[in-house]
């Protein structure tokens, strides 16, 4: 029981809980899917041959075992993951979470983008946000997601040259600790007691500013 | 430049140069970008779509690069003109086959294109024959800066650069090589390395011709994540793996060499003469013959036969660049052998120089 657990995923939240099975449970669109995006390639559905909208890894015994499903088919699959078992069994809670998730998918389909109008639905079927402020209208749906597709949720790349000198210098230490992080991992200990000097000369710097 | 004179030319990044070109055909950085004030394009009608192109087009004509940017309004583009473009890698099939106003900015010797109102409003992409990858970003990068002293791109300080795409999100970048890996096919030793590109969330993609036909044995391998790491560390990264896989390829081709010298030699020396006297021919035939011949050259194999002029067949027997250079509509059959004509005059020339 210690080793394994289900981790449910979708678009809105990840979550995990104890049991003897791990599933990665995961709502596309199939816009996401489209062939120009590597996230996942196209996919019909293992029952019909529709477009396959979730995709179901099971690890057992160190197998994998992997179902695409169109949603209709889905819905079939996990009603029959059920029937005559006690509360407590991991097949009936994990069902259970499932339809809570599902819930829960439908009520985050209705949000909408104050600026431009977009509901999550839309964005799930055509793979494409409606403007830059949907990042943030959209947020507690997205991180997971971003988090999933890039294994990280902060930019530490180029910054715009107008941006002001502060965020300029706030956006160095970030870059800076996240090399230090590379640097310790990579065991080079000079060059990460290097780095630790530079981000505590920085951080007095980025002090003092905030004092005046 | 207009798309007549494309036709007499090809694209710098084909001749055949620059560090490892034996394998490496081309590097390529694109970088994509959104204008802060305006929605994307799921959500953008007509009249942002026009203030979008007008917006970005007087900035992208004045880079800080040597010679003219020109500029193609795609919608006012036939198919036919809007494939060639599509053929030569200026612009995507998406941009090709999407609708409204849209356009492409093209740098001198086609080493810059700037796709607007792509996915993004403004895609830009720097392309360098061989591997040079770092010589793309220096100039990438150079552009990019020169379009913000104008514009301001959508940008946050936790995310990034804001695409449209939740998966280009961060640094907007995508580092690319294109990789002619005959040897690899062949032995399907190819395999393992789909595996281990799997594994480091890097993306390997066939290149395609007509259809879905798989063009000669070329695989891009491009990055798939672009929040989290920098421009740098993305590059770096890439430039390792396809280092690897350049001494993989080098050592199986070595090895067929020595234990296959003469079956080898017989493919590539068929593969030759085919291409040299056939009458019609398919773009699959094609790509798949000249592949041979490109690896013949390269392992000296071919006498009389340069690797420019082979890289240019392979985008010059596609379907729009014949129907250009015959001035005429062609259909599948007619164009095979237009294309079997095509190629016959191109080997018979060059072998002619040599002579
Ligand atoms: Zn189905
Ligand atoms: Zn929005």
């Amino acid at each position: 029981m210690d080793q394994a657990a289900i981790v449910v995923w979708d678009p809105c939240k990840l979550q995990r809980f104890a049991a003897c099975r791990l599933t990665w449970l995961d709502f596309q669109s199939p816009a996401v899917q489209y062939h120009r995006h590597p996230v996942s390639s196209m996919r019909k559905c293992s029952r019909c041959s529709k477009p396959a909208t979730l995709h179901i890894t099971e690890l057992k015994d160190g197998d994998v075992h992997a179902l695409h499903l169109c949603e209709a088919c889905a819905q079939d699959y996990l009603s029959n993951v059920e029937a005559g078992q006690a509360s407590d069994d991991p097949e009936e809670l994990f069902k259970e979470h499932i339809e809570n998730s599902i819930e829960d998918l439908h009520d985050v389909d209705q949000s909408s983008c104050p600026n431009c109008g977009i509901t999550f639905k839309e964005f799930r079927s055509q793979g494409r946000l409606g403007c830059p402020q949907c990042y943030l209208a959209f947020e507690n749906e997205l991180l997971p997601l971003l988090e999933n597709i890039h294994g990280e949720t902060q930019h530490t790349g180029k910054l715009p040259q107008r941006a002001p000198e502060a965020s300029r210098r706030q956006f160095e230490l970030i870059k800076l600790r996240n090399r230090l992080r590379s640097a310790v991992d990579a065991e080079s200990y000079e060059e990460a007691a290097k780095l630790r000097d530079e981000i505590q000369t920085l951080e007095s710097a980025l002090g003092e500013e905030g004092e005046d | 430049m207009d798309l007549k004179s494309l036709t007499q030319t090809s694209g710098e990044w084909l001749r055949g140069t620059g560090p490892e070109s034996d394998i490496v055909v081309s590097s390529r950085i694109r970088l994509a970008r959104n204008l802060a004030q305006f929605p994307f394009l799921s959500r953008a009608d007509d009249r942002v779509r026009t203030e979008t192109e007008e917006l970005l087009q007087g900035p992208i004509s004045s880079l800080p690069i040597k010679g003219k940017v020109t500029y193609f309004d795609v919608n006012a583009l036939e198919a036919l003109d809007r494939q060639f473009l599509v053929e030569r890698q200026l612009i995507s099939r998406e941009l090709a086959e999407s609708h409204g106003s849209r356009g492409v900015g093209v740098g001198p010797e086609e080493n810059i294109s700037l796709m607007i109102n792509e996915e993004d409003h403004l895609r830009l992409q720097v392309l360098r024959s061989g591997l040079a990858l770092d010589d793309c970003w220096e100039e990438i990068n150079r552009i990019d800066d020169a379009l913000e002293e104008q514009v301001a791109f959508a940008f946050s300080e936790q995310l990034g650069y804001l695409t449209a795409c939740p998966t280009n999100v961060g640094t907007g970048i995508r580092v690319s090589a294109m990789l002619h890996l005959p040897a690899l096919a062949l032995t399907k030793e190819i395999q393992k390395v789909f595996q281990a590109m799997q594994k480091m969330r890097l993306a390997v993609r066939g290149l395609y011709g007509e259809g879905s036909q798989a063009m000669g044995d070329f695989y891009q391998f491009s990055n798939q994540v672009t929040l989290g790491p920098s421009e740098q560390q993305l590059i770096d990264k890439l430039k390792e793996v396809i280092d690897g896989i350049i001494k993989y390829e080098r050592r199986v081709r070595d090895e067929l060499v020595v234990k296959n010298r003469q079956r080898l030699h017989d493919q590539v020396a068929r593969a030759h003469g085919i291409l040299s006297s056939a009458q019609t021919i398919t773009s699959e035939e094609t790509m798949h013959l000249l592949s041979s011949v490109r690896m013949g050259i390269n392992l000296g194999l071919v006498d009389g036969l340069e690797i420019p002029t082979v890289n240019e067949l392979f985008i010059q027997t596609q379907p729009a660049h014949l129907q250009k250079l015959r001035n005429e509509k062609l259909e599948s059959s007619e164009r095979n052998v237009a294309r079997a004509a095509y190629i016959r005059k191109r080997l018979g020339d060059s072998s002619h120089e040599h002579n």
